[in-house]
């Protein structure tokens, strides 16, 4: 073109100065409206009456009896998982088997679950019309309406995350350092946890952060199996829901803050991973 | 005897690593019991309904408006994450601007933050009242309470699959390929359009098909802004919620499987993309 002749040297594959303020400011205004706006908005509606209605809102009882239960699940929920992650990594990244692909579909099967559907087979499992419900019951075992029910969900809804985060990082590691582990006399148990586990450590640490994260905050299926009776099988994200329903905003937004600090934590920790240990490859991207 | 006995089929190749039957036994164990078998209990108790009853529930017309809205909306948010996705990745490759790293590292909030607290930030803000919802107030257009509100619930939700899946194949773009561009007289829009963009392609549809999926059974941040109206505002997951609350396990479960039935459909989609895109442009 002539007038590039007139207008002063720029590299041929960068953009204009003014298309790329543009394109920018395109960019930043799409996340303001749909990530940040929102993410401020749950702390400023939080304080919105004050710090001291917010402290109400969050040493009040119910409050109180949500976050430990929230805890409660997440403590129980996220070990299982990540023994469940580790097993299977081992399993699928240091052994080669027949069906290990349709393995790894049906370990990702959660994640492409609707949440509502994943609390709804427990309902069909242990609900008053299944078979299992009633004769637990007969025991005195309550799951649905009750803490159990709500690990399950809870567990089916983080299934996949540790062992989505493992499975590439240890077939990336190959076999060799556990064979020479072996070879020079070490037992299994010695080779995993001397050999294997500080190698993944950083992709397990960032596997069960997801993973915790998601337990912390989940909502549709807890939400079909908890019964949602208050001070007992309510949840943070389940209190947060009744108090925004009875227009108690100030004390649904303070609970709802606690989570969302959670969450930037999440993040930042997650970040430091990712750039100090490269933490978190392909699997990072799927949930 | 010997060549038979090395040629015959194994499912496992040996290895001198132990553990083999315990990890993968514990891991098929815990699988069948947390994930097959409450599946398995669902397809059941379809199967146990009937044709007639399952049909009726299908054809019923709440039914066909929830899915109808439950998929247009994700489709909708899909698209219009599939364009802006694209953007935000572009800048976070590209441009070096302030505050670049922790834009980056906040993409992932929607992944992070719990959908109930997603949920009531967005219908807050949407709201007519709201921060955004009053600069639309004056031209008569309802975000929260109507299907918009659905789709930026959605738009929020998919936004990261779409950046984090076109990110990194992004950043693998060889240069090369656009100083050719260049040296070959295309202008810097016909490279980016005609070049880089039809290479990124299999990326995009990927992150546009998990955007999508996960759209039509996102839950929580979406029952606080779509106003739940039936057959305007009310998605299927909801519709499951409500089936069960009135104890008609039937129709609950009929519902949950259609859904499930479509979304197996589509995760077939995705990995059938990615299988392509492996085949042709060598990246997942």
């Amino acid at each position: 073109m002539s007038d590039s002749r007139t207008t002063p040297f720029r590299d041929p594959t960068d953009e204009s100065p003014l298309v790329k303020l543009l394109v920018i400011l395109v960019g930043l205004a799409f996340l303001a409206f749909f990530l940040f706006l929102p993410l401020v908005g749950v702390f400023v509606e939080a304080f919105r009456k004050g710090g001291q209605a917010y402290v109400e809102a969050l040493v009040e009882p119910d409050a109180v009896s949500a976050i430990r239960l929230t805890l409660l699940v997440a403590v129980i929920a996220v070990p299982l998982n990540l023994v469940f992650g580790v097993a299977a990594a081992w399993a699928i990244a240091k052994f080669e088997f027949k069906g290990k692909a349709f393995l790894i579909t049906l370990i990702d099967l959660p994640f492409s679950i609707s949440p509502v559907i994943s609390g709804l087979v427990y309902v069909l499992l242990f609900g008053s019309q299944s078979l299992l419900g009633p004769w637990l019951k007969s025991y005195g075992i309550e799951i649905l309406f009750a803490v159990p029910g709500i690990v399950l969900a809870t567990v089916f809804v983080t299934f996949p995350f540790v062992a989505r985060e493992l499975i590439p990082l240890m077939q990336d590691q190959g076999t060799g350092d556990e064979e020479a582990a072996l070879s020079l006399g070490a037992s299994g148990w010695q080779t995993f946890w001397f050999v294997t586990l500080p190698n993944i450590k950083w992709g397990l640490l960032y596997g069960v952060l997801l993973c915790n994260a998601r337990a912390m905050g989940e909502f549709g299926a807890v939400s079909v199996v908890s019964g949602h009776v208050r001070g007992l099988t309510n949840t943070m994200p389940l209190h947060v829901e009744i108090l925004y329903n009875e227009y108690n905003f100030v004390a649904a937004f303070a609970v709802a803050s606690l989570l969302a600090a959670l969450a930037l934590v999440t993040l930042a920790l997650k970040t430091i991973l990712e750039l100090r240990f490269g933490a978190g490859g392909a699997g990072g991207r799927r949930h | 005897m010997t060549l038979a006995a090395t040629s015959r089929w194994r499912w496992k190749q040996p290895s001198i690593i132990p553990g083999f039957g315990l990890t993968l036994g514990f891991s098929l164990a815990y699988l069948s019991l947390i994930i097959l078998i409450p599946l398995a209990g669902l397809v059941w108790r379809t199967a146990s309904i009937g044709w007639a009853q399952f049909f009726a529930v299908l054809t019923d017309e709440r039914t066909l408006a929830a899915l109808y809205i439950s998929f247009g909306t994700a489709l909708i948010a899909a698209l219009i994450n599939a364009v802006f996705g694209v953007l935000i990745a572009w800048i976070l490759v590209r441009y070096e601007f302030p505050g670049r790293r922790l834009i980056d590292a906040m993409v992932d909030l929607p992944f992070a933050l719990p959908t109930a607290v997603a949920g009531i930030a967005l219908a807050s803000l949407y709201a007519p009242k709201g921060w955004i919802g009053a600069i639309f107030m004056p031209f008569d257009i309802r975000i929260a309470f109507t299907p918009i509100g659905i789709i930026v619930a959605l738009i929020f939700i998919g936004l990261p699959f779409v950046v984090r899946t076109v990110q990194p194949v992004m950043e693998e773009i060889d240069r090369e390929v656009e100083e050719a561009a260049a040296t070959l007289g295309a202008s810097r829009f016909q490279t980016i359009f005609t070049v880089l963009l039809p290479g990124l392609a299999p990326a995009v549809l990927t992150g546009f098909a998990l955007a999508f999926a996960r759209g039509v059974g996102e839950y929580g941040s979406v029952v606080f802004i779509a106003g739940n109206i039936p057959y305007v505002s009310e998605i299927a997951p909801l519709l499951i919620v409500i089936r069960l609350e009135e104890f008609n396990y039937a129709g609950a479960t009929a519902v949950a499987t259609i859904m499930l039935a479509i979304s197996f459909a589509m995760l077939l989609v995705i990995n059938l993309i990615q299988a392509w895109s492996r085949k042709r442009y060598g990246y997942v």
